[in-house]
């Protein structure tokens, strides 16, 4: 697999290099479509699984519906996934089978989730985002251009990086998507929901409709009518201490996680950059042993061996930052925004009630369609009431997720982040040695 | 415009005697100087003079002085013949009695008058155009009428103005030599006529009252007479002279130079010997000749000299041009400018010359440095390589001076020593950042010319001086003074560490003397940044236009590898730096990471996770500390380094460049024998027995010469050699010790980077 995904970046690559500026970007994209790429998560490494693993978190035990996303294709700029079931349950005719999905129909199959009333007091997983190959892309377009400034040394590594690069965006794309599923199943009330049974079982293309561009707007307007909604209700008095510091938590939370989440980005970035200085680095030290004839020679050569190996060092800590951080804030970045959603929908049910309230004493007073108001109060507490309950127990449940994923990622990352300093060290050291020696 | 044309005037690396004369010609009267210049296309006899050195005048003033009165009794001789024939005469009197009994009188009586310089022109003219062939009326016409006339006033006023007759001197030496090697006849004609004619205008003479003068007498008392008379007061009397007179030396001397082939150190003697002769000729004016000679050699020391030392010649003439407009400052700074990238080839020979230099110049500041006393020689300053480790500097305490714009840093210069060269085993002087310059500047002025690679001062930085004058007192100045400081100490140590440098008396100057003298040439070196510019194209273009027939393999090969090395050294400084841009900005961002972190943990409603947030937000802003500490010596013992040795290469280049000059100088005598020999051939062939003697003599004195620059640049080869090697030695030392101090640093901040890290993980794990 990454011997045909190497021989078709070569070919993109040295297009990129050879061709107008203004077609790059055509041909890169036809490049993809002529060429499926096919990423079995099964062949990721153990670490990479259980990457893949970390930001899911808290499923539970139970393993009577199991899903995962064995393999992916890369078609255009569409990723095809196959969704892979593994179950006990009764609900599926089989026990064990896969089916072929798209980024879109995930969202299909969020977008429905969010729209079934029962599912209001749930915290509906966050879809996933949508597949982003654009910034290596870019990468890859910049590096094009800049070949005539680079040795052919450097202009390989540079491309092996994006190549890389390119991998982990789409690894990562596959990882979000499995995740979000595996939340789904893992989820006691969604797991049972028909359309996600359906997602799963079906064994054609669910070739949901995209949107339309009326119904785009239409959604950017729901989410206007939404804010401006939000608004509005945040002026009734909460009945309710749990929610009401939960909101102000959520609120808080949210911002501040936003913040964290573009600097750690940033960082993570500085990171990159550092070791593409690296990989710069070390060729031109290695450019500079071949015309040194002196005593000097064999250091410049060592020292352009060790760049090369603190590049790739630094290369995995940058993409273990971002695995282990920068993508842990981010999902729950979108999470707090689920729970966010959640206490929205709460609030709205909360004005409902007492806009039924009101009613009804509008009502009582002009003693018309009382039964009616009573009727339609009554189900709006009663709907208030659910939506409270299964509220608190998702927003406690949320929490005690989020903590753990956090310990998990966090403990992980500390000593993946030891595990590379170790390694750099040794490197230094060794080098160190051999300078000494010599 | 001021540019362009110090651009023009900007000396090649063989400067030639007469090419800068009338460059300055162009300077001061526009463009005819310039024509005139052009017109010469007799680059031969140009291309001989540079070759021509002081190093001779004290070697072989006796035998030459006698070589060379042949020749000029000849010359003198033979007008008078012919003055005493019918034509002659008439061309003599023809200008006398034409046009010219009024204004001569005029001439005589009031020097200054515009009317008397045409009828001169006039005089110089007719008698050549008519006693000589047509070509040669054409050259004498056109330059003649054009540069004398301006020039001529500017010879009244001007102190440097002799120059000016530059152009009157080599149309006259054209002819002269061109026709020498023809019948000589009418080549000596024109020249008696001028003679003559001279004495005529301003006496009226009897023109055979000269040939009488016995010559020796000139070439052996004159001289010393004329350097040693002292000035009179008759300031109209000498302006008048220095009309007639001093076209009369310079064309009397050139001329006669080149056609007795003889080398510049008898220019002196020939210059004076018309002078002299003249003196002897016409009675009254005699005084006025004397006392006109004196002037050139003692007033206008260094104007004089250049005919004989380019170095000097050059130097002053920039002198006289930015004088006119610049203040002192710079034009000072800009005669360092040029005595330091054109002329290096004559230092060699200043060296030779320097008892003669220093005698006959009286110390002028440039040429003082120039002619100092060379230390010792190579062998013995080998011997003492070893010991350099007895020398500890280091300078430390930089320290503002001043405020405002005058502001500057002082630094404290600490040397720890056991040499018995030292008065004391330790000492301290406060230097600021342009003695250092001016250091670098005098120590590259001695040694560059012998091939030797002096270590390069870290660059003037506007920006970031200006900062530190500012007064703000911030990071990036503080972080700038400390970078300087450091890379004064490394310049400071190259340069003790070099065993011929630590020698120089200049360096243990600056060591140890307290009141340093200000050095003035560098303080605006930045202002003089263009000129140098210039200046390095200029002498990058010569460099392209000499085509070195390389001999040694080595050395070829060896320029090659420093011409790379210098290229990806370039490119990985500019790789580091950005490294270290990068390195800041994964501080920077990592900061600001840790401060949003904390907030995060501070809204945190879990309190193992909000503490785990915080300490997270700790370990980054721990980070962010070591992130810049690296960037820091990422800086400091990387891209410093780089750049240090980017510097240093350039030095090295210099000294491969310096090695080439002198074998194009050795080339260029070479070719000179050679024509000298064709010369004698001819001679012997024309059956002319007179000239003879003066061509083989010629020959041994080029002979001698050639083998005096062949061992001059086996010698520099042998230097440069030694000097590279020794450079890649000190460089791998340095380069060495300089990694592993950077590595090491890395290693550190890993170090660090874990222990961080290890102190976090119980935290994370505390997380329930």
């Amino acid at each position: 697999m990454y011997l045909l995904w190497d021989s078709w970046c070569g070919v993109c690559f040295q297009k990129l290099a050879n061709i107008d500026l203004q077609h790059t970007i055509c041909t890169f994209l036809l490049y993809i479509y002529i060429f499926y790429i096919t990423i079995m998560t099964s062949t990721i490494d153990d670490s990479d699984k259980e990457k893949a693993l970390s930001v899911s978190v808290d499923l539970n035990n139970d393993t009577s519906l199991l899903i995962d996303i064995p393999d992916a294709l890369c078609e255009r700029d569409k990723v095809k996934f196959t969704v892979h079931t593994k179950t006990t349950l009764s609900s599926f005719q089989k026990p064990d089978f896969s089916v072929p999905r798209q980024h879109e129909d995930f969202i299909w199959l969020h977008d429905a989730l969010v729209e079934t009333e029962d599912y209001a007091g749930l915290i509906i997983p966050p879809a996933p985002p949508k597949p982003d190959f654009e910034s290596p892309r870019e990468k890859m377009h910049k590096l094009g251009e800049g070949e005539a400034t680079m040795t052919k040394e450097e202009y390989t590594k540079m491309k092996q990086e994006l190549e890389a690069e390119y991998l982990a965006v789409f690894k990562k794309t596959v990882q979000v998507h499995e995740v979000f599923l595996q939340r789904l199943s893992s989820h006691p009330v969604l797991s049972k929901d028909r359309n996600f049974q359906i997602f799963l079982e079906y064994d054609q293309d669910l070739s949901v409709r995209r949107k339309n561009a009326k119904e785009t707007f239409g959604s950017f307007f729901k989410n206007m009518v939404k804010s401006a909604d939000e608004v509005i209700i945040s002026g009734i008095k909460e009945v309710d201490d749990f929610f009401e510091q939960e909101k102000t938590f959520l609120l808080d939370y949210s911002s501040k996680i936003k913040d964290s989440t573009a600097r750690a980005e940033k960082m993570t970035r500085s990171h990159k950059n550092i070791a593409d200085d690296y990989i710069h680095i070390s060729s031109t030290l290695s450019s500079v042993s071949v015309d040194d004839n002196t005593a000097l020679k064999k250091h410049f050569e060592k020292l352009s061996d060790l760049f090369e190996k603190l590049r790739k060092v630094e290369g995995r800590v940058a993409s273990d930052q971002e695995l282990k951080l920068t993508e842990l804030l981010r999902y729950y970045m979108r999470d707090i925004q689920a729970a966010k959603d959640l206490l929205y929908r709460r609030a709205r049910t909360l004005a409902d009630y007492e806009n039924s309230n009101k009613a009804l004493g509008k009502a009582r007073l002009k003693s018309k369609d009382v039964a009616a108001a009573e009727e339609q109060q009554q189900q709006c507490l009663q709907r208030f009431n659910k939506l409270s309950e299964s509220g608190k127990r998702e927003l406690t449940s949320f929490k005690g997720r989020r903590v753990v994923a956090f310990r998990k990622n966090l403990i992980e990352m500390a000593e993946l982040e030891i595990k590379h300093a170790k390694n750099n060290m040794s490197l230094l050291q060794d080098c160190i040695e051999l300078f000494k020696s010599s | 415009m001021k540019m362009a044309t110090s651009s023009e005037r900007s000396p090649p690396p063989f400067p030639e005697d007469l090419e800068p004369e009338p460059d300055e010609v162009g300077d001061q009267d526009s463009d005819d100087g310039e024509d005139i210049f052009l017109g010469t296309d007799n680059p031969l006899e140009i291309k001989m003079d540079p070759s021509l050195s002081v190093s001779d005048i004290t070697s072989s003033t006796k035998p030459l002085s006698e070589a060379s009165s042949p020749p000029v009794m000849d010359l003198l001789s033979e007008p008078a013949s012919e003055a005493s024939s019918a034509p002659m005469v008439d061309l003599l009197m023809e200008p006398a009695s034409e046009g010219s009994s009024a204004p001569m009188v005029d001439i005589l009586s009031e020097p200054a008058s515009e009317a008397s310089s045409a009828p001169m022109v006039d005089l110089l003219m007719e008698p050549a155009s008519e006693g000589s062939s047509a070509p040669m009326v054409d050259l004498l016409m056109e330059p003649a009428s054009e540069a004398s006339s301006a020039p001529m006033m500017n010879l009244l006023m001007e102190p440097a103005s002799e120059a000016s007759s530059a152009p009157m001197m080599n149309l006259l030496m054209e002819p002269a030599s061109d026709d020498l090697k023809e019948p000589p006849k009418p080549d000596i004609d024109p020249l008696a006529d001028i003679i003559n004619d001279t004495p005529l205008s301003e006496g009226k003479t009897p023109v055979a009252a000269m040939p009488q003068e016995p010559p020796s007498d000139l070439f052996d008392d004159e001289p010393s007479e004329l350097f040693a008379e002292p000035r009179q007061s008759n300031t109209a009397k000498q302006q008048q002279t220095s009309i007639f007179d001093e076209p009369d030396e310079d064309l009397f001397s050139e001329p006669l130079g080149e056609a007795s082939k003889k080398p510049q150190n008898d220019f002196f003697k020939e210059a004076l010997a018309p002078v002299a002769k003249a003196s002897n000729v016409c009675g009254p004016l005699s005084d006025n000749y004397n006392e006109h000679p004196t002037d050139i050699f003692t007033e206008e020391a260094i104007t004089t000299l250049p005919s004989a030392v380019s170095t000097v010649s050059v130097n002053s003439k920039t002198n006289g041009v930015h004088s006119d407009e610049e203040e002192p400052d710079i034009f000072a700074e800009a005669t360092v400018e040029l005595s330091l990238d054109s002329p290096r080839n004559d230092r060699k020979k200043k060296e030779a010359a320097k008892p003669s230099a220093s005698a006959s110049a009286p110390a002028p500041s440039v040429s003082a440095s120039a002619s100092k006393p060379q230390p010792k020689t190579l062998e013995e300053l080998e011997e003492e390589v070893e010991d350099k480790f007895e020398l500890n500097i280091s300078i430390t305490n930089p320290e503002k001076v001043g405020d405002g714009m005058n502001a500057y840093m002082a630094y404290k210069v600490s040397t720890q020593t056991t040499l018995p060269m030292f008065r004391s085993k330790t000492f301290t002087v406060r230097r600021r950042f342009s003695d250092f310059l001016g250091l670098y500047e005098k120590l590259s002025d001695k040694h560059t010319l012998n091939g030797y690679i002096v270590p390069p001062p870290p660059e003037k930085s506007i920006m970031g001086m200006t900062k530190v004058k500012v007064g703000k007192e911030d990071n990036s100045s503080a972080e700038f003074v400390e970078r300087r400081r450091a890379a004064l100490e490394r310049y400071l140590q190259r340069v003790v560490f070099h065993p011929s440098l630590l020698q120089d008396p200049d360096v243990r100057e600056f060591l140890e003397r307290d009141d340093m003298p200000r050095a003035h040439n560098t303080q605006a070196l930045s202002g003089a940044g263009f000129l140098k510019m210039i200046n390095r194209a200029t002498d990058s273009l010569s460099k392209m236009t000499i085509k070195m027939n390389e001999s040694d393999v080595w050395f070829e090969e060896k320029l090659q590898e420093v011409e790379a090395e210098d290229q990806q050294l370039r490119k990985l400084h500019i790789m580091v730096d950005s490294l270290v841009g990068h390195r800041k900005e994964l501080s920077v961002n990592t900061g600001g990471f840790a401060k949003s972190v904390a907030m995060l943990g501070s809204s945190e409603d879990n309190t193992a996770l909000s503490r785990a947030l915080s300490q997270l937000a700790e370990v980054e802003d721990k980070m962010e500390q070591l992130h810049q500490e690296q960037a820091a010596s990422d800086s400091f013992c990387f891209a410093e380094l780089l750049a240090d040795y980017i510097r240093l290469l350039g030095s090295v280049r210099a000294s491969f460049d310096q090695r080439m000059k002198t074998w194009q100088r050795w080339q260029d005598a070479q070719n000179m024998l050679q024509k000298k020999r064709e010369t004698e051939a001819k001679l012997l062939w024309a059956n002319k027995p007179d000239k003879l003697q003066q061509a083989k003599d010629d020959i041994t004195e080029w002979e001698a010469k050639v083998t005096q620059y062949e061992r001059d640049f086996d010698r520099v080869s042998a230097t440069v050699r030694k000097e590279v090697l020794r450079f890649e030695k000190e460089k791998a030392r340095d380069f060495k010790k300089q990694i592993i101090k950077y590595l090491e640093s890395l290693l550190q901040s890993q170090q660090q980077l874990i222990k961080y890290w290890e102190a976090f993980l119980p935290e994370a794990k505390a997380i329930a």
